[in-house]
């Protein structure tokens, strides 16, 4: 997917002053959230569900690479073949060189946010095959040509009339705006490609180490056409997927849907083990797995090592006033969100998502949801850390951090210096004690005043009325 | 019962009025209050723009002033939070300092925190009069589970009415250096909390830092509105002062 998350405080201005996607952003709204809180209330211990999740999820990340060897012996065991992708552009070629070797010309989709990482459905273009994506937001932005700009609703930053509008263009038909009726217009137009791809490709949710099964949790029952129509099935998913056992699984899931989208559980959940057998009535002559690093194992032993527990369940945006605010598009990659704000720079590389860590007040309320306790802000602040030691922050603030650091660390100097400031800025306050223009400070003053002090500092005040 | 008061960088520099309502709040519950005059700032602002440097020569700075108390009040949850969940962890390589943090953070507290879970007061003699919304500051509510205390106080007024807004957890779009790096995020956030806020008709948004009340009180005031009053809780809950210091 193109990178433009170095450009993030452009982005930010052309999304807050686009008033179809801030219309959109209000509707989508608290929807996620208030359905979510509802949820919630069926569990009465999701608090030691949460502990549980993480420590399970940490469990997996500390035993790396046993548990996937042991993935990979339980899936070749069952038939499935498991290629290792280091590189997003290895899997591209991997996914490639099965297609070709098997004569396919036609793929449908179902949603594989991993392979938005490495640009596949370019990649497949390219290499003269067609990939249909077929859940239905996915498919929305593919006639749009547009990337998502949420990893469980990509298409959340579209209305409804402009899904009408788009349909009518593309499908030649008469302009409806009746959801259920848009639906089945989809659905007529993605069956024929159910029926006559050669190749499916899904994502993996999770991988269970102990059978070697992939396991995906969808609602739109297009994940069960994709797996089990096409006479080869290919889920793509990252190593960090991968669940020691089906127990863990069922630990897991019970805090994925209620997350995600507020459900109690999704109308689907499909374990992937292996190509049909003799006596399945369905399922695929073969069936493949892709394995991706892709700066994963990078993050392995490090602080930011936390993230890579992440279930994909989206709380965390849905819960973040900046994405609320901004949708998803303008953090430049595949993952929005706080999420994406530690994601993106620890796998594309810090110095082209500068801004992204600082893309947060750190009010907390992604850890406060997050189901398997990832903590968010303090990850963003260890990439800010790393922007400042590394010195890839503007000079400006990097000295004005240091001044205050060597002023504050001197109470003399500290008191002159801030004697003179509030001095100065109740000057500039005039008469209705507002600055509302301050150099330096542009950032605020564009769309705030800046309440001017009152002339003496507190210090100053209290000795007076000591002495 | 002696009291250090760590006024904060914000309350001392922009509006030293809140200090005295705090100091005021505190001697009238009875306690010895103590302003270290060589206090300067928590630290929050370099340390959550990456530069730890900050973080632990503040910490330091804090020891110093602070550790001769039985208690430290701070009329900030958000400086309390970052003294309180912070400090220790900037130095893992010396686990004695980090006992000595560890025990200083446990004895300081919010001013609302301390008023109602240490002092356990149940009113406080206010001449606070008229209607008011209260703002949940993200780290005084997250980091330090701070709700019940300043409403219970302020419910405890008998001529203030609280009127609840729509998502008063919702964060104000300050967020320390933020509110300047990201100007533009930050002015549309604090635009939606100065709608949540009218939209209840108070005559004063309250909340417990002065962070999220200049950014509350600068979108306010540029969108015209002069009227709506915006006031730290110390000032409610001590009772106005007059106008001017």
């Amino acid at each position: 997917m193109l990178l433009t998350s170095s450009s993030f405080k452009r982005n930010v201005r052309r999304k807050l002053e686009d008033p179809s996607l801030q219309r959109n952003m209000k509707r989508f709204g608290g929807r996620f959230v208030e359905a979510r809180a509802a949820v919630m209330t069926e569990v009465d211990n999701l608090e030691e569900i949460r502990v549980a999740a993480a420590a399970i999820r940490d469990r997996s990340l500390a035993n790396l690479d046993s548990y996937l060897v042991e993935f990979e012996a339980q899936a070749q065991a069952r038939g499935t073949q498991v290629h290792w992708a280091e590189t997003a552009q290895d899997v591209n070629r991997i996914l490639i060189e099965i297609a070709r070797t098997n004569g396919v010309r036609k793929i449908v989709k179902s949603k594989s946010m991993v392979s938005e990482e490495s640009g596949l459905n370019d990649a497949v273009a390219a290499a003269g095959m067609q990939a249909i994506e077929t859940d239905l937001g996915e498919y929305i932005l593919q006639l749009a040509e547009e990337p998502p700009s949420h990893i469980i609703a990509p298409a959340i930053h579209k209305s409804v009339e402009e899904v009408a509008e788009l349909f009518s263009e593309k499908h030649h038909t008469p302009r409806q705006t009746d959801i259920p009726a848009l639906c089945r217009e989809a659905r007529e137009q993605l069956r024929p490609h159910f029926l006559s791809a050669d190749m499916g490709i899904s994502g993996g949710n999770f991988l269970i180490a102990e059978t070697g099964s992939v396991v995906i949790v969808t609602n739109e029952g297009n994940g069960r056409m994709v797996t089990t129509l096409p006479r080869i099935h290919v889920a793509i998913t990252g190593i960090e997927k991968v669940l020691p056992t089906l127990n863990d699984f069922s630990t897991v899931v019970r805090l994925l849907t209620r997350s995600a989208t507020g459900q109690s559980i999704t109308n689907y959940v499909s374990m992937l083990t292996g190509p049909r057998q003799e006596g399945d009535h369905d399922g695929p002559e073969q069936s493949h797995i892709i394995l991706v690093d892709s700066g994963r194992s990078r993050l392995l032993g490090t602080e930011l090592q936390q993230a890579l527990r992440c279930i994909r369940c989206g709380a965390c945006m849905n819960h973040c006033p900046v994405y609320q605010n901004i949708g998803g598009h303008a953090y430049g990659w595949v993952y929005p969100g706080p999420i994406g704000a530690v994601l993106t720079p620890s796998y594309v590389g810090l110095e082209n998502a500068l801004d992204l860590p600082q893309a947060s007040t750190l009010c907390g309320a992604c850890q406060v949801v997050c189901p398997v306790k990832i903590p968010l802000p303090e990850l963003m602040r260890v990439l800010r850390e790393k922007s400042f030691s590394q010195g890839l922050r503007p000079w400006h603030e990097r000295w004005s951090i240091v001044l205050w650091r060597t002023a504050a660390s001197h109470p003399r100097l500290y008191a002159g210096l801030t004697r003179l400031a509030v001095r100065l800025l109740r000057r500039l306050g005039g008469k209705d004690r507002l600055l509302h223009r301050l150099p330096g400070l542009d950032g605020w003053t564009e769309g705030r005043d800046m309440p001017a002090p009152s002339g003496q500092t507190f210090r100053e005040l209290y000795r007076k009325r000591k002495s | 019962m002696q009291v250090g008061l760590f006024v904060t960088c914000l309350v001392d520099l922009m509006r030293p009025r809140i200090g005295f309502a705090t100091l005021k709040l505190l001697e009238r519950a009875g306690c010895t209050v103590v302003v270290p005059p060589q206090q300067t700032c928590c630290g929050q602002p370099g340390f959550n723009s990456g530069d730890r440097e900050s973080g632990r020569a503040m910490a330091l700075r804090f020891l110093a002033d602070f550790e001769a108390f039985e208690y430290v009040v701070a009329p900030s949850g958000s400086c309390t939070g970052m003294i309180r969940c912070h400090y220790a962890e900037l130095f893992p390589e010396d686990s004695a300092l980090q006992a000595r943090l560890n025990a200083l953070s446990a004895r300081t507290y919010e001013l609302t925190q301390f008023l109602v879970d240490v002092l356990h007061l149940e009113r406080v003699d206010s001449t606070f009069a008229g209607s008011c919304t209260y703002h949940d500051s993200c780290s005084g509510l997250r980091e330090l589970g701070i709700k019940k205390q300043p409403r219970a106080l302020i419910a405890g007024i008998p001529s203030a009415e609280l009127h609840e807004m729509d998502k008063p957890e919702i964060c104000c779009g300050f967020g320390g250096t933020f509110s300047i790096k990201l100007g533009d995020i930050a002015t549309r956030m604090a635009d939606n909390k100065c709608q949540d806020i009218l939209s209840t008709g108070a005559d004063a948004i309250v909340g417990g830092d002065l962070g999220c009340l200049l950014n509350i009180e600068g979108r306010l005031r540029r969108l015209g509105d002069q009227h709506t009053r915006v006031l730290h809780v110390a000032e409610v809950l001590a009772g106005p002062e007059p106008e001017g210091d």
